[in-house]
């Protein structure tokens, strides 16, 4: 046999190995350690996959991992991703079945009924009812509705939302405009104090298809309107035509240029240039325009409730976060170990000082857990919860399409075109969604 | 025994990884895709796909208000794309044929925008184009140009992502035209000028004429390229506003992923694929037409 021969030999059979090996490594998996009763430490050695979503409450949560772990023994590892990139990473996973996640973070109202009508949420009920030092009856009855379905409690909540309106004092002040108690005294002041030439805008808010639902939501809830009704979309109805119409004159006449292609960011920045009077978002994001790395005006901005409509002020109070346990976890106790800490009272108090309302209703009544927060924030967050609705968008499994549904009327809206035919458009799409999802 | 088994069958051994690829990274995907476009399937591992044959084809063709519009979007993206850089990048492939000093460093900082990511190139073109703070509106301000919406315009969003595309990937077109132009031969040059040609004569009757075929590549290649475009429009303006951006691989994404209507999303995929079939076939005889 020549040399170059024996050559080719050798790298076929180094290759093939290679593949085989390939194949192999593939199979593997990796098995948790037994439980070990005898300590106190009884899942020592636990390995978690948690999945997060790029929120404050992450960063936060992070910062106090290591107390956890040595706490317990059990390591986490902790995976991140931004809200949508996160929502299909967590379908791609669940659907094939993944058994190596543990826990994630999830927006209940966005994918939770999804997920919980697909069997990929673990009901939890059980393991709260036997820690009774935990009490899940601390937790805001709001906020554990948004994360029951079918008297299964699915996940356990981390963050609340609710609408409110900021404002820039120092411009009010100086006009002598009182601060804006209803929604025609808001498009009165946004009227007034808008001033494009001076790059001065009296109102800013998203714009954009999806992203603008919930925000739209308390305006129509304020105007004795909702998404849906007894199975029937509701979208068309003349209170919900008023709604769009104040929504998207706010924005067209008194809007700076472009919000049409405007989610939070946007909008955030915006009003952090200097550069509009009025914002209604939501409270738990306020950080971005208090926080003086971020914003020019950190330190003349302005809180107040949702303004009135002609059916009172209906602000949504909802949670925009939960921690749930993927269903085919390997390590169920443990992850309820991970989970149970994380909203312990102790924690949500340190996650609350660190800017993220919860829905401890006992961290809410301690001074402690509101002295990081502005009094006046702190003030609007408490009446905002009070005649509240409890919910930002279109209750339904197929969210997506729900919400480009609801959004056309308001693109519509700000571009100045016919609102009611965009409104019927968007109410037989929402109808469609509705009917299918009752079958 | 293996070694023997080894020697023979050579000749299969060796070709036997690059044909595993590509069976399992691109036969079984594309056969999976087509399987699912006749199914309805929600991503839900409790409702398995339902089969409804070419339903999903029919809503699409007939019924779907998003469908036809995003089709005519992803064309009109391409064809004015492609258009553009081509002329362009021959422009600019002629002058950086001539001799000039610094070329070496121009021809580089040229070729910069062809390697930067396509994510990030979108997030900085947006603050580009935001309407009230973004730089070109203050470009057109020192102009006396009225500000533009860019992004937020349904009416200019697609032209704004056009001109993105085109500061991306003209560089690639001049590239390849520039390679193609120091590969010509110089005896027709030279009988040219023995026979007073003008330069505008010998451009257009010699150069364009010999670079014909290295253009269609350079099209070809392009085209299939801008046809596929996601990253760019995915990172500026998601297919908005109000669906004005949203070519087909835009919605295929949307309806796949924000919708989850997987058997939806693979008809799409299904027709998408078959027109960048076609066109490259197209494409490909024409320039076998070409050559000989």
């Amino acid at each position: 046999m020549n040399k170059p021969r024996k050559l080719l030999r050798g790298v076929a059979v180094v290759l093939s190995l290679a593949m085989s090996l390939g194949l192999v490594a593939g199979c593997g998996s990796s098995q948790a350690p037994k439980p070990n009763a005898s300590t106190d430490k009884p899942y020592a050695g636990t390995q978690l996959r948690v999945v997060f979503a790029n929120h404050p409450w992450s960063d936060a949560l992070k910062a106090q991992l290591p107390e956890f772990e040595q706490k317990t023994g059990i390591k986490v590892n902790a995976e991140n991703y931004f809200e949508d990139q996160l929502t299909q990473k967590l379908t791609v996973e669940l659907t094939s079945g993944s058994t190596t996640i543990d826990a994630f973070m999830f927006r209940p109202l966005q994918e939770g009924k999804l997920f919980a009508t697909n069997g990929w949420l673990n009901d939890i009920g059980s393991y709260t009812q036997k820690d009774t030092a935990w009490n899940v009856g601390d937790f805001n009855k709001g906020a554990i509705g948004t994360v029951t379905m079918n008297q299964k409690l699915y996940g356990v909540p981390l963050v609340t939302e609710r609408e409110i309106m900021y404002y820039r004092k120092d411009i009010l002040q100086q006009n002598n405009i009182p601060v804006p108690k209803t929604l025609d005294e808001l498009v009165a002041a946004a009227k007034k104090l808008n001033d494009p030439s001076k790059g001065i805008y009296g109102f800013v808010a998203r714009g954009q298809r999806s992203p603008a639902v919930t925000q739209l939501s308390s305006f129509l809830y304020s105007s004795g309107g909702d998404f849906a009704k007894d199975g029937k979309a509701t979208i068309n109805t003349p209170e919900a035509l008023k709604a769009y119409q104040t929504y998207g004159d706010l924005l067209r006449l008194y809007g700076p240029p472009g919000t049409l292609n405007m989610a939070w960011p946007q909008a955030f920045a915006i009003f952090q240039q200097g550069k509009a009077v009025f914002l209604t978002d939501a409270d738990s994001l306020y950080t971005n325009l208090t926080d003086p790395k971020k914003s020019t005006v950190s330190d003349q901005v302005g809180f107040a409730p949702f303004p009135a409509g002609t059916a009172g002020a209906k602000p949504y109070n909802i949670t925009s976060w939960a921690l749930g346990m993927n269903a085919k976890s390997q390590n169920q106790a443990a992850t309820w170990e991970f989970i149970k800490w994380a909203t312990s009272k102790e924690e949500v108090l340190k996650m609350q000082q660190a800017g993220n309302p919860g829905a401890r209703e006992s961290v809410w009544n301690d001074p402690e857990g509101l002295k990081t927060f502005p009094k006046e924030y702190a003030d609007t967050v408490k009446a905002s919860m009070k005649d509240s609705v409890d919910h930002d968008r279109p209750v339904v499994i197929d969210i997506g399409p729900a919400r480009d549904a609801v959004g056309g009327p308001i693109q519509a809206a700000i571009q100045g075109q016919d609102i009611a035919a965009a409104a019927n458009a968007g109410n037989t799409a929402l109808q469609a969604i509705l009917d299918k999802e009752k079958k | 025994m293996f070694s023997r088994w080894l020697e023979r069958n050579i000749k299969y051994v060796f070709p036997l990884p690059a044909v595993l690829f590509v069976l399992i990274m691109m036969v079984f995907p594309i056969a999976y895709t087509l399987r699912l476009s006749f199914f309805d399937w929600s991503m839900s591992s409790l409702v398995p796909p339902q089969w409804v044959g070419l339903g999903n084809y029919k809503t699409l063709i007939f019924s779907d208000p998003r469908f036809w519009p995003s089709i005519s979007r992803t064309f009109s993206f391409t064809i004015a794309a492609v258009v553009v850089e081509t002329v362009l990048g021959i422009i600019i492939a002629l002058l950086f044929n001539q001799d000039f000093k610094g070329k070496n460093v121009l021809k580089t900082l040229f070729l910069l925008p062809m390697i930067a990511t396509p994510v990030a190139i979108g997030l900085v073109w947006m603050l580009i184009y935001e309407p009230n703070i973004g730089l070109a509106n203050k470009v057109l301000q020192l102009l006396h140009i009225p500000p533009q919406l860019w992004l937020a315009s349904p009416k200019q969003v697609l032209t704004s992502l056009v001109v993105v595309d085109v500061w991306q990937w003209t560089p690639m077109i001049a590239l390849m035209v520039l390679a193609g132009l120091t590969s010509l031969p110089t005896e027709p040059y030279e009988a040219a000028l023995v026979d007073g040609a003008t330069r505008w004569q010998m451009l257009t009757r010699i150069t364009l004429p010999l670079l014909k075929p290295t253009i269609l590549v350079a099209v070809l290649l392009r085209s299939i390229d801008a046809l596929k475009t996601f990253d760019i429009i995915y990172s500026m303006t998601g297919g908005g506003p109000d669906f004005h951006s949203e070519t087909i691989n835009i919605y295929s994404f949307v309806q796949g992923f924000s919708y989850f209507k997987l058997g939806m999303t693979s008809a799409l995929l299904m027709i998408f694929f078959v027109i960048v079939l076609a066109i490259s076939f197209i494409l490909v005889s024409a320039r076998k037409g070409g050559e000989t």
